[in-house]
């Protein structure tokens, strides 16, 4: 498992320049890594399907109880295998999607990434791979969605992702560190057994909370749906990948995974049922607002979402019928929402319109979509005889026996309008005239929706098939080992009928479809989303009056804010700690040192004086050289040449910045408040010098340093060995600063010249800010 | 700025300089000197050369611009850490060698990172502050 996911990782790095070497065939090629990850997975079906679970692990920061360590059980399988074999129709159909693109070798390489870190997130055990997986998943998807980054869309709902659900996974840290705490493990696959321990702690419900918000956020619960829709800026494969079949569900999959160490508390069942069917109703109801294929199938998925919190809320309420629906819904719904997805791609692609309104006759000139498209909303509709039909029966099952019939209620209405939504998608393939010039896409564009939507039907007819991987997912759902088989017909029963109500329903809602649609779309709905901008647009706001306090352009003000600070904290410490001074005044002091501080005291007194900037450096310039020549007289060669050239330097360089400021004139006299900060910086500098003067000298590091500098470092001078020896990797922390330093110069330059040619640009920055 | 004296001096001076810079490189390791202070009289010598012959001539001295030698710098200070781990060291152990009777070890390499790193950041901060300078007239 380690082996494979590190492969995927290596993999996804060979992609870009796979591309360039392989054009248009790259796509078929780098299908096949996750095409072997895929095998490999399938490899491990007979041991899971048997009831083991298997544990793999190296030490990461072994001192911390880090590991890299991996779990793979019924339910990481079922994702691992979701996450790899749907991997490989993206690839093979990114490479058709985005044809003669320039830059689909960046986007197999992040999309590749995206797969190695799902992957990582479903099969770890150690709670910071876990975390540190589920982060990546974040950022892969924050490049995938604003894959497009010349749109202003794609960049603002990518940054929304983005704050929405790395926010989320704050929370989520601090929840697992908590768990963690109580459990005494950093092992998931460990703490599951401590369930009772964890439930009856005193933090159980401050680390539920931080959790939750951390799956919700991921996986779009009401009220963080917003951001779901919107991510559909992305390019097609991404939506169909990342944001129905995969990286939605890690927060599902968290839920699902700690189900046993967390769920049967009275909060736990109330949170998810509610969440989730709130969610469900959210998804069900904005869909109405849309013609758009991948608006509509986004609000879906997020109707889909919802439900399968809902069936893990469901889960110890009931003995098996929660846990089944959830694995057979769950494998449902990836199969058709991907392929759904992707033929909404291939319609586009091919008729450059995604708007149900104007597509028409497209069985006739795309029969291939066509047909995956009716078998996927079989599913969506829950219709038998497909998978989609089998998971929505157990999961009606599981409700009528866990949850009050109000709740049954409005999940069958949020059902319908899948029923309903099945209806709008089918339509445009058989009603109305074929568009001219219109044809099926090449093998890439069909392969994976007709793959996806056919392992529907396929299981759907023999749900046989699925049913060992199942019971093993279910299992490790509802912590105990569930037996119960899946049957295409269930015999007559109240889920059946529900079923049949839920269809109707869902039929008559597609004929009332256009005029709600009207009446929906009509006004911008106020709802969470509108909460994410103001607070968006508070923090800017906060950031601009800081920005006005602090950062005024002054040059002036920010020295003095840099001294002034300075100044009282570092004051402060010297008068709290009770710090002795003590002021030794050597007997006869050498004359050339006498000299040396007397034209050094001129040169400062010369330099108050003084009303040109440069002359002012120049006199301070000749102040530093003194001190030069001071260390020179103490025998310290290394300081002296180190300070001479600094000096040197520096009035180099305040002497080109000073010709950069314009109209600075003469120094004003006067100024008060620059003279109290001067006095205080020089007083505080003196006052730390004389208390450290009282400090006895310490000399272990001083004679440990000479005496292994020549044995050990093989330098003579001890200054030099330490810097590049002994202390090198601080050494390297401070080139890096000083790089970092030059990059910064470099490019506020840059920013200067261009903001010169450009004068407007800050005022569009800020309209663009506003436009959030 | 460029007189005649400063054009004509700043030549050898320039010269004498960079020679004096790398030689305080190379003898840091025993007598006064290092990779950071050979950096700062490196940049002075082009500082030197640049205010008497002009930014575009003291450019074409350069190998690479100051902002490649910063990377080249901190990339080669790394690198000069990782054949500790060949010897199963940690990090940044310093490893000696000697090629035909001169001592050589990766401190000598990390130095000349610094040396790169140093060098280039400064003269990206100088060359770019007269190069702005220029362009405003003054």
């Amino acid at each position: 498992m380690i082996v494979a996911t590190i492969i995927a990782f290596l993999g996804a790095l060979t992609a870009p320049w796979l591309h360039r070497l392989l054009g248009q065939a790259a796509g078929w090629v780098l299908a096949l890594l996750p095409l072997s990850l895929t095998v490999y997975f399938a490899s491990l079906l007979p041991a899971v399907m048997a009831g083991q679970t298997l544990r793999q692990g190296v030490a990461w920061v072994p001192s911390l109880e880090v590991n890299f360590s991996f779990y793979l059980d019924g339910l990481s399988l079922l994702f691992a295998l979701l996450i790899s074999g749907i991997g490989t129709f993206i690839v093979i159909y990114s490479g058709g999607y985005l044809k003669g693109h320039p830059e689909l070798g960046r986007f197999y390489l992040v999309i590749l990434l995206f797969m190695a870190s799902m992957l990582g997130l479903v099969l770890a055990d150690n709670i910071v791979t876990l975390f540190v997986m589920w982060e990546l998943t974040s950022l892969t998807s924050y490049l995938l969605i604003g894959f497009n980054h010349g749109e202003f869309r794609s960049r603002r709902a990518a940054t929304q992702a983005l704050l929405v659900t790395a926010g989320g996974g704050l929370a989520l840290l601090a929840g697992l560190i908590l768990l963690a705490g109580m459990g005494g493990s950093w092992e998931i696959s460990e703490l599951l057994g401590q369930g009772e321990v964890l439930r009856g702690h005193a933090l159980y419900l401050p680390a539920l909370i931080l959790v939750l918000l951390g799956a919700f956020t991921k996986s779009a619960q009401f009220p963080f749906h917003f951001w779901l829709p919107n991510a559909m800026e992305a390019p097609t494969p991404v939506s169909a990948y990342l944001h129905s079949a995969t990286m939605v569900k890690a927060g599902v999959y968290l839920l699902a995974r700690l189900q046993p160490a967390l769920g049967g508390s009275e909060v736990w069942n109330a949170a998810l049922m509610t969440f989730g069917l709130a969610t469900l109703l959210t998804g069900a109801t904005l869909t109405f607002r849309h013609t758009d294929l991948k608006r509509l199938l986004a609000y879906s998925t997020v109707a889909a979402l919802g439900a399968l919190v809902f069936a893990i809320g469901m889960v110890p309420l009931t003995d098996y019928y929660a846990a089944m629906g959830f694995a057979t819904f769950l494998l449902a719904h990836s199969l058709y929402k991907g392929g759904l997805f992707m033929a909404a791609g291939a319609v586009d692609h091919e008729t450059g319109s995604r708007d149900i309104t104007r597509l028409a006759g497209l069985f006739r000139v795309m029969p291939l979509t066509g047909v995956a498209v009716v078998l996927a909303a079989l599913s969506l509709a829950g219709l038998p005889p497909v998978l989609g039909f089998i998971g929505k029966e157990v999961l009606y099952v599981a409700a009528l026996q866990a949850a009050p019939v109000w709740m049954v209620g409005l999940a069958l209405l949020g059902f319908a309008v899948g029923a309903t939504l099945a209806l709008l998608l089918v339509v445009p393939f058989f009603h109305g005239q074929p568009p001219q010039g219109v044809h099926e896409g090449p093998p890439s564009l069909w392969l994976g929706p007709m793959v996806l939507a056919g392992l529907g039907l396929l299981v759907g007819l023999f749900p046989g098939l699925y049913n060992p991987l199942a019971e093993a997912v279910a299992s490790a759902v509802k912590g105990q080992v569930v037996a119960y088989q899946l049957k295409l017909w269930p015999g007559f029963n109240l889920a059946l009928l529900l079923s049949l109500l839920t269809v109707l329903l869902g039929a008559g809602l597609y004929f009332l479809y256009p005029r709600l649609q009207a009446w929906m779309a009509q006004e911008p709905l106020p709802g969470p989303e509108s909460a994410y901008v103001a607070l968006l647009r508070g923090l800017m706001r906060a950031a601009v009056g800081v920005e006005r306090l602090l950062q005024s352009g002054s040059l002036r003000a920010y020295l003095v804010w840099t001294f002034a600070g300075v100044v009282v904290l570092v004051g402060l410490a010297l008068l709290r700690g009770g710090q002795v001074f003590r002021l030794e005044v050597a007997s006869s002091p050498a004359p050339a040192q006498a000299l040396l501080l007397v034209l050094m005291l001129l040169g400062a007194v010369l330099a108050l004086r003084l009303r040109s900037h440069l002359a002012m450096v120049v006199v301070l310039g000749a102040v530093g050289a003194g001190v030069a020549l001071v260390f020179l007289l103490q025998n310290a060669p290394d300081l002296a040449i180190t300070q001479f050239l600094v000096e040197t330097l520096t009035a180099i360089l305040v002497a080109l910045v000073l010709l950069q400021i314009r109209n600075i004139g003469p120094v004003p006299r006067g100024r008060w408040l620059d003279k109290a900060v001067a006095l205080g910086f020089g007083g505080m500098v003196t006052l730390l010098m004389l208390g450290m003067l009282a400090e006895p000298f310490e000399p272990h590091l001083s004679q440990f340093f000479a005496q292994k500098s020549l044995p050990e470092g093989f330098g003579r001078n001890i200054v030099n060995v330490i810097l590049v020896d002994f202390r090198g990797l601080d050494t390297f922390g401070e080139i890096t600063v000083v790089g970092l330093a030059g990059l910064g110069v470099w490019a506020l330059l840059l920013n200067r010249r261009a903001s010169r040619r450009r004068p407007w640009s800050q005022e569009k920055g800020r309209k663009q800010e506003e436009q959030l | 700025m460029s007189t005649l004296i400063l054009k004509t001096t700043s030549r050898f001076l320039f010269t004498l300089l960079l020679l004096l810079s790398v030689f305080l490189l190379l003898r840091g390791h025993n007598e006064p000197g290092g990779g950071f202070i050979g950096a700062l009289v490196a940049v002075g010598a082009y500082a030197l050369y640049a205010l008497a012959h002009g930014l575009a001539a003291a450019r074409k001295l350069l190998p690479l611009p100051p902002l490649r030698l910063v990377g080249w710098g901190l990339l080669l200070a790394l690198l000069s850490g990782l054949p500790a781990l060949l010897q199963a060291e940690p990090f940044m152990t310093g490893q000696w060698f000697s090629v035909l009777g001169v001592k050589v070890g990766t401190p000598v390499i990390f130095d000349l990172g610094v040396y790169l790193t140093v060098f280039g950041a400064l003269l990206s901060a100088i060359f770019g502050l007269e190069e702005s300078s220029a362009q405003e007239g003054f």
